[in-house]
């Protein structure tokens, strides 16, 4: 784990009841760097997500940010930190417009920065047009730009994306993927979860592989073979 | 049979019907509105809401009669009692829900039900130890004698403040639910509790706002209610009873359909009473409800999705 640790877990364990899903996640990311999180159905990588934003408790000292230890701060005191969530399934807020839905994600928080409604607009045009809708009237990757758009609104230091491109056809994911490095420009982290390897490969810095609640394999995507990921991800410990 | 046919043959007796049905519809919809909005927000049945509106009706009462001992004119003290008594119970609604029904909400839908139950029933005893079981009214002065007269019958001043009143109220719910910051966050909370609060928003704190806002709409249920007619402390149930046969007609969630909701209850129960005698008022409310509800049993407006 680098020192410079912008995101860090250490040890993380993570429980739904009696049910553990995460068996002790060492994580780390920097101010600036893009981090994929890949895995099987099942392996844990939502409910990473879902610890690191406080929508799961965990003990204090498993998760800090810049310092703090929030491992079981409240899930509204994320976005006041940095730390925002494009979640899965997108979960727009059905009774808002296109424009509500966006403006809502930086109303509840004193962060400022580079992201408004005008820069929001500027990186997805196409939400522009259609602002005074309902959420939920788009089309599946439109509302995908919203939950982005949502969640860049508060300015966020890292951005947790759990896959963005679930149910999209690959030309939307194209477009949506081409706005990463104008946020990245901004010198935004992100955490980035996908199921699509190639996307994940293609987009990250470093690439971590979760296993049925652990980390199977961690390092930058050229330094790893396809083989060894494969491995990690289907859990073929024979075969490595 | 003779009654029924003499009500239907006359235009007269039907306006009448109209008339008295529609002011006494308002009152219902201001019953309601607040029941609406807290149940639109959290999904919560507040068996006590009928409770808070007659506790409101006493706090204004005392308010209102505190203000007449100092010798202020009838017909403004209502109004002063309002404008008094809307921060106290803003406050206490922002309490209980803070402080108690916060704690009732989850996926069981029984703990909201027994809590309020239980308030209904320590407001209706603490009511009976403070105010006795006597029967009380607000006093409106004039305003509650004074009428329009339209020809052929005198129309009283205080159904039209009710008519207007009850639209003023539920326009402004609507305005503050679809115009403001606050309404966004109510709906957003209402929408997707979990990801509502990863924008930051506390859900406690919008909960309990939402209650505050609910316990103004109840005092101004309250004080019309009291200047129209008598109350005690046991009368809270059958309030409850009528908000929620407006709300359910009107459709769970729209404000304008709990208006139309109680507005229907309102002319039925005066045709019932008016066209098979007095005996029949409130029967008649309910077979309307029930017949609306075989026709369309989510209500006349129900909200797209729940």
């Amino acid at each position: 784990m680098s020192p410079d640790a912008l995101l860090s877990t250490t040890n993380l364990e993570a429980f739904y009841g009696d049910f553990q899903a995460l068996f002790g996640i060492d994580f780390s990311v920097s101010a600036g760097e893009t981090v994929a999180i890949i895995g099987a159905n099942g392996a844990g990588k939502s409910t990473f997500l879902k610890s690191l934003v406080g929508l799961l408790s965990n003990s204090p000292e498993s998760i800090h940010f810049d310092g703090q230890a929030i491992g079981a701060m409240p899930p509204s005191r994320g976005v006041d930190l940095g730390l925002a969530l494009v979640p899965e399934g997108r979960r727009l807020f059905g009774s808002l417009t296109v424009e509500e839905n966006l403006i809502i994600g930086g109303q509840h928080t004193r962060r400022q920065g580079h992201w408004t409604l005008e820069t929001v607009y500027d990186l997805f045009p196409v939400l522009a047009e259609r602002r005074k809708n309902p959420g939920q009237a788009l089309s599946g990757g439109q509302q995908q730009m919203v939950a982005i758009g949502r969640a860049l609104l508060s300015n966020p230091r890292v951005l947790l994306c759990d896959e963005i491109s679930l149910g999209l056809a690959p030309i939307v994911i194209k477009d949506i993927y081409a706005a990463v490095p104008r946020i990245r420009e901004e010198g935004t982290a992100m955490v980035v979860v996908e199921q699509d390897i190639n996307q994940a490969l293609a987009v990250a810095d470093r690439l971590y592989c979760f296993q049925e609640g652990r980390v199977s394999l961690e390092g930058a995507p050229d330094a790893l073979s396809r083989e060894a990921i494969k491995a990690a991800y289907f859990g073929l410990g024979a075969a490595a | 049979m003779e009654q029924l046919f003499e009500v239907l043959t006359s235009p007269l007796r039907l306006l009448d019907i109209l008339i008295d049905g529609v002011s006494s519809g308002a009152q219902y919809a201001l019953f309601a509105a607040g029941l609406s909005l807290i149940f639109g927000i959290m999904r919560l049945v507040n068996l006590a809401h009928g409770d808070f509106i007659i506790l409101a009706a006493y706090i204004l009462f005392a308010i209102s009669w505190a203000l007449g001992a100092l010798g202020l004119a009838p017909e403004l003290n209502p109004v002063l009692a309002l404008v008094l008594a809307a921060p106290i119970l803003f406050a206490l609604g922002y309490a209980v829900q803070r402080g108690v029904l916060n704690n009732t909400l989850g996926k069981d839908v029984l703990p909201p039900l027994l809590v309020t139950f239980a308030l209904s029933v320590i407001i209706q005893n603490g009511l009976f130890l403070v105010f006795s079981p006597d029967t009380r009214s607000i006093d409106g002065g004039a305003l509650s004698t004074a009428g329009i007269d339209i020809g052929y019958r005198q129309v009283p001043l205080l159904s039209i403040i009710t008519v207007a009143v009850a639209v003023a109220v539920i326009g402004g719910l609507q305005t503050l639910f679809f115009r403001t910051p606050l309404g966004r966050d109510f709906r957003a909370v209402s929408d997707d509790p979990e990801i509502a609060q990863l924008m930051g928003i506390n859900r406690r704190h919008v909960f309990a706002l939402a209650m505050g806002v609910a316990m103004i709409v109840v005092a101004i249920a309250g004080v019309m209610f009291g200047l129209a007619g008598s109350f005690d402390p046991y009368l809270g149930p059958t309030r409850l009873l009528s908000a929620f046969e407006a709300v359910i007609i009107g459709g769970v969630g729209s404000l304008w359909g709990t208006l139309a909701g109680g507005t229907i209850l309102g002319i039925a129960e005066q045709f019932g009473s008016r066209a098979f005698g007095e005996a029949f008022k409130q029967i008649s409310g309910h077979v309307a409800f029930l017949l609306i509800l075989l026709i369309r049993p989510r209500g006349l407006f129900p909200r797209a999705k729940d």
